[in-house]
């Protein structure tokens, strides 16, 4: 097609060099890191405790996938009650109980992470559930207040264009308030990612698991080694989690936008 | 024009229509009576905040009223299904309100997928419209709302509320938005196209030129949506029923009239003094001596008019006359309005305009007189109408 198109669009070709070259960024860290760590882990002078402490098999494997599960678990509850309370609060007929549920849920998250770790432990006991409740309570609000924030954004012309041709309210919901309001939830369940790897770290407490558990054997047993490849190890899964995110985003968006 | 055309039955009516915002003491409509005339274009006009989008968004029941009923083909639709109800009425609103993440065939092709049509006659109905609107298909079919200009994406909005067929168009203030020399293109485009698909039409505008140029029918609006006068552009024009509507329609507003009659719906002046490139002058003096007229018309071998030659040009000696006297500039084709005739006329040396044909060929002369009088005519006319109206309201039409 030869005809200039209007709103000066960049050529396709260079867009996708662009975001691609971004995208490459993260997984070239995370390959760099993961290689880093074993070549730290293979030159250091290790104790028995250090080669116990991080074996394999036996320790990091299972917290990886604990501390991964429970990421996603706790980032789909999340998603599963704040995308449909926000879009029971932006309602009409339940508006007006916004500003209360956006009060509680704001006063919610002053509350210190590991303040919230010891309620729910308080509560619900140990083990990995409880964990996954207490992160999922901490990032409701993000994606709540994303999901208001996006789907108020979406214009009123919009909207009453298509409820004007006969769209149902559900189908101005689904069809076109939700699309367009893709973006900034999205931006909202990657804020949640990123405070749910991180809060994950300290999950072992009550009995969660996940990475904090090698973390604090280093500490206890003043290993530098076993400390230093908890922590990168948890920065590792968090650059990952926040990168495959992004390319959801990134597929998500709905084109013309 | 002597005889205007008869309303045509009623498409919708409203009924006793009320609407009280909640919240608000004063109604935004108070009891409104409106017939739609089916296959026209009513205008709703009136000062900013009288009521016309609220009385549009009644029609459809994007607001429901508070009181009196809405007819639609003679069925009550107050109580039916409202999404149903708005799939049969095309929706247009200033803002266009396309949807950004959907190109422009999803678009247009909105109401025939709700009304689960199948894709192949989807896609027809996406380029007929597209091609009926002045959007080549193969080019903005795929392209998203955001890679448009404001009278595209009207255009757009527009084919999208034709999307499937529907028989009431609701548009309000549509071209509001728009810059003038592009508002005037798309107001003439989407005349055009009513001349085809001749849709019952709402239309809402607060600018009278606007309601005047595309209004078959127009309903002059004042506070609370109260109607004070609904009649013909030419009519409202040339008889305003009151002061509230001949502040509205503004001062000019009678030569506006003029626009509604063309140059052939006139009686031209055919006993103008003539004479043709290459006669004898002294004749031509004697012609014009023999007339009431002041100027005489030169005309060509072909009968085409040339120039202008008064008295004092012809009583000079030796007088040529294809260059005596100055060039008629002023011509006017029998399809002009007589508001182009006058502009023409005034810019005349000889203060006439001349009417000619295609080929430029010598028809007749129009003056300021015979202008005047048409005025007058149109203006006696409505007055004769309004006061039959007073007599008997039933026979009104
Ligand atoms: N949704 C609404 N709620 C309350 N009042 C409204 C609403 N919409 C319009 N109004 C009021 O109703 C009156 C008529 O408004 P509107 O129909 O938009 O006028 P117009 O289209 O002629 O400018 C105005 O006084 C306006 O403030
Ligand atoms: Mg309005």
């Amino acid at each position: 097609m030869t005809a200039a198109r209007p709103g000066g669009t960049r050529p396709p070709g260079l867009r996708l060099i662009r975001t691609n070259a971004e995208l490459l960024v993260t997984p070239l860290i995370v390959v760099a890191g993961v290689v880093l760590l074993r070549a730290n882990y293979n030159s250091a002078d290790r104790s028995f405790a250090d080669e116990r402490a991080l074996a394999w098999e036996r320790n990091l494997r299972p917290q990886l996938e604990q501390h991964i599960s429970l990421t996603l678990w706790s980032t789909i509850l999340t998603v599963a009650i704040a995308v449909p309370l926000g879009i029971l609060l932006t309602r009409a007929s339940y508006r007006r109980l916004a500003g209360p549920v956006l009060a509680v849920a704001t006063s919610g998250q002053a509350i210190p992470a590991f303040g919230l770790l010891v309620l729910a432990f308080a509560w619900l006991g140990s083990g990995p559930w409880t964990a996954i409740w207490a992160l999922t309570f901490f990032t409701v609000l993000p994606v709540l207040r994303n999901t208001m924030v996006g789907l108020d954004q979406v214009s009123q012309p919009i909207i009453e264009a298509g409820r004007g041709m006969g769209l149902t309210r559900t189908q101005v919901l689904r069809q076109i308030e939700l699309p367009l309001a893709v973006p900034i939830i999205l931006a909202g369940v990657r804020t949640a990612l990123v405070i749910n790897v991180g809060m994950a770290a300290l999950a072992y407490l009550i009995g969660g698991g996940g990475l904090g558990a090698t973390i604090s054997a280093g500490i206890q047993l003043s290993r530098d080694l076993v400390v230093i490849t908890g922590a990168v190890m948890t920065a590792l899964v968090a650059l990952s989690i926040d990168w495959i995110a992004a390319l959801i985003e990134k597929a998500l968006r709905p084109r013309g936008l | 024009m002597s005889v205007l055309p008869a309303v045509p039955a009623p498409k919708i009516r409203l009924e006793g229509v009320g609407k009280i915002y909640p919240g608000s003491d004063t109604p935004a409509v108070e009891a409104l009576d409106l017939d739609v005339p089916e296959g026209e274009i009513l205008v709703l006009v009136g000062p900013s905040g009288c009521g016309k989008s609220t009385t549009l968004r009644l029609v459809n029941r994007m607001i429901e009223p508070t009181s009196g009923r809405i007819l639609f083909d003679g069925e009550d639709v107050t109580s039916v299904n409202p999404d149903a109800l708005r799939r049969r009425m095309g929706y247009v609103i200033q803002q266009i309100g396309l949807f950004p993440h959907q190109t422009i065939a999803q678009n247009v092709a909105t109401v025939p997928r709700l009304l689960g049509w199948d894709k192949k006659r989807i896609t027809e109905r996406v380029d007929h419209l597209l091609d009926l609107t002045g959007l080549d298909p193969s080019i903005y079919r795929d392209r998203y709302p955001k890679e448009l200009s404001g009278g595209q994406a009207q255009r757009v909005g527009v084919a999208r509320a034709l999307g499937a067929d529907p028989e009431v168009l609701l548009m309000d203030e549509p071209f509001g938005a728009i810059d003038p020399i592009t508002r005037d293109r798309l107001q003439n485009e989407f005349l055009r196209l009513q001349g085809e698909i001749e849709k019952t039409i709402v239309f809402v505008t607060h600018d009278i030129d606007e309601a005047i140029k595309m209004g078959d029918r127009i309903a002059i609006l004042g506070e609370r949506s109260v109607i004070r006068q609904f009649d013909t552009p030419e009519r409202i024009l040339a008889y305003p029923v009151d002061d509230f509507v001949s502040d509205f329609i503004g001062s000019g507003s009678t030569l506006k009239g003029l626009n509604f009659e063309r140059v052939r719906d006139i009686e031209w002046n055919n006993d103008f003094p003539l004479a043709e490139v290459g006669s004898d002058p002294a004749e031509a003096r004697r012609r014009l001596e023999a007339s009431p007229e002041t100027w005489l018309l030169v005309l060509d071998a072909e009968q085409r008019p040339l120039r202008w030659v008064n008295d004092r040009h012809l009583a000079t000696a030796g007088v040529d006359l294809a260059t005596a006297g100055p060039e008629v500039i002023a011509k006017v084709l029998p399809n002009a309005t007589l508001h182009d005739c006058l502009e023409e006329l005034l810019l005349s040396n000889a203060g006439q305009a001349v009417v000619v044909d295609e080929r430029g060929r010598y028809q007749g002369i129009i003056d300021v007189d015979r202008l005047a009088d048409v005025l007058k005519r149109m203006r006696s006319e409505a007055k004769k109408h309004y006061d039959a109206l007073a007599e008997d309201p039933e026979a009104a039409s």
